[in-house]
């Protein structure tokens, strides 16, 4: 099952795919268009990791970490589906990074990695954006480049665990105004899902609701005000987002 | 319940003056230009009274007895521990994020206090001022409000005093500020 929560004529609701559209808990059926996207999760702690794909950190010129490179975000770091991100003026390199994100569904102290996909509520995609004129070597990579406000687009859908057959083998694409700039495919994370929740539940517990950011292939591009930008994983979603200017209206009056 | 915690590092003048030369070589090479925000997740808040759990392998703790601003309410007494570590180049995720490792007070003080006092066993080992930072209090939520907006009730340290002291299993800790009741914990071997 797909699952969402979006906004619609003033309430928050829990919605399900159907057909393409958004079905209310009420029965109401609704267009993509008709309703505001929230992530798909209240999310508790938002982890995510930087090189965690061989060629994406060749692509940065590090060699693969030995332990997983793990950094934190901001509950307020996030946004939902159709929704809008600031590219601030003075910046020279913005990139996206799509990534499969694992909602964590029960709570794991200590779990095996044989064990850690009875763990996994669901997934849902990611688009986590960073801008590199940010990048400062304390705690890189630092809340100033990962955790700005509304930066990392989620969703649209959580799609139930069950559903997935194998999370390690799944497509993963951006594309900016409609031509594909990343390719790649789970397969090829250098710690895949089950080592990332042993090595997280091993010296912390993990709540329901906490979500790993798993980390990007190759194919970083610059992109700019005005660019739509559509992260996607085969199975899971189309998140799609929009870069907007640091002064531009947000509202869509007259 | 805040909405998120977070902390400051390098913010107490005397942490920078303490690295010195150190800013300028690798893996720095420059001294940092915005603060250095790290996040203490909700598996890491505790209260006064409940142990601090030392891990398996470590054999002390440091004891950051800081304040925590807390965003359009006031200020709370916070005991922010972590395991040691000398390098801030890569988030420190294995050292702060433990359970129970952000201790923070229950009661608001209204005023800002001028300094916090850390006691382990009863001795006083550490008084961190907050007139020796290197952003004060306004001036580094309106940096940080920058680039990440802190919302009505998250909670701000404003830093990791540069003598806190070290504690071990069996030290009793407390951390004080005027106006509000301390906070106590024993640190206990996991």
């Amino acid at each position: 099952m797909k699952t969402a929560r979006v906004a619609y004529a003033g309430a928050i609701h829990y919605a399900t795919e159907q057909n393409g559209c958004v079905r209310l808990t009420d029965g109401r059926v609704l267009g993509e268009d008709a309703v505001v996207w929230l992530p798909p999760v209240q999310t508790g702690t938002i982890f995510a990791l930087g090189l965690n794909y061989a060629d994406h950190a060749r692509e940065l010129a590090f060699k693969a970490p030995d332990e997983p490179l793990v950094f934190l975000k901001g509950p307020q770091s996030l946004c939902g589906h159709l929704g809008k991100t600031t590219r601030p003026r003075d910046v020279t390199y913005m990139h996206y990074e799509c990534e499969l994100a694992v909602v964590i569904g029960k709570t794991a102290r200590r779990v095996t990695k044989a064990d850690a996909y009875n763990y996994v509520a669901g997934y849902t995609v990611a688009n986590d954006y960073a801008i590199r004129d940010y990048l400062e070597n304390y705690y890189r990579p630092n809340f100033r480049v990962k955790s700005r406000d509304f930066a990392t687009p989620l969703g649209p859908w959580l799609v139930d665990a069950g559903d997935v057959a194998d999370p390690m083998n799944l497509q993963l694409r951006t594309l900016v105004n409609g031509t594909v700039t990343q390719e790649g495919n789970t397969r090829d994370m250098i710690f895949d899902i089950p080592a990332l929740i042993a090595y997280l539940s091993e010296f912390m517990t993990l709540a329901p609701g906490d979500i790993i950011l798993t980390g990007t292939p190759e194919g970083l591009a610059d992109v700019k005000v005005g660019d739509e930008v559509i992260a996607e994983i085969e199975g899971i979603g189309s998140l799609k987002n929009t870069l907007i200017g640091e002064t531009e209206d947000h509202t869509h009056v007259g | 319940m805040a909405n998120a915690v977070y902390g400051v590092i390098l913010n107490f003048r005397a942490e920078l003056a303490l690295l010195g030369d150190q800013l300028y070589r690798d893996p720095y090479k420059k001294p940092p230009v915005a603060p250095v925000l790290y996040l203490r997740p909700q598996n890491t808040w505790n209260t006064s009274g409940s142990a601090i759990r030392m891990p398996t392998g470590a054999n002390a703790l440091k004891m950051a007895g800081t304040l925590g601003v807390v965003i359009g309410s006031g200020y709370v007494v916070v005991n922010d521990v972590s395991i040691p570590h000398a390098s801030y180049y890569r988030p420190a995720i294995r050292q702060r994020c433990r359970d129970g490792f952000c201790v923070i007070g229950s009661q608001v003080a209204e005023r800002e206090p001028r300094e916090i006092r850390t006691f382990i066993n009863g001795d006083l080992r550490c008084v961190a001022s907050t007139a020796d930072l290197v952003r004060p209090i306004d001036r580094l939520t309106a940096d940080i409000n920058e680039f990440l907006t802190l919302q009505p009730g998250d909670i701000l340290l404003i830093g990791e005093p540069p003598d806190s002291p070290l504690a071990t299993a069996g030290d009793r800790v407390r951390v004080e500020m005027d106006g509000v009741a301390p906070i106590e914990n024993e640190v206990v071997a996991e």
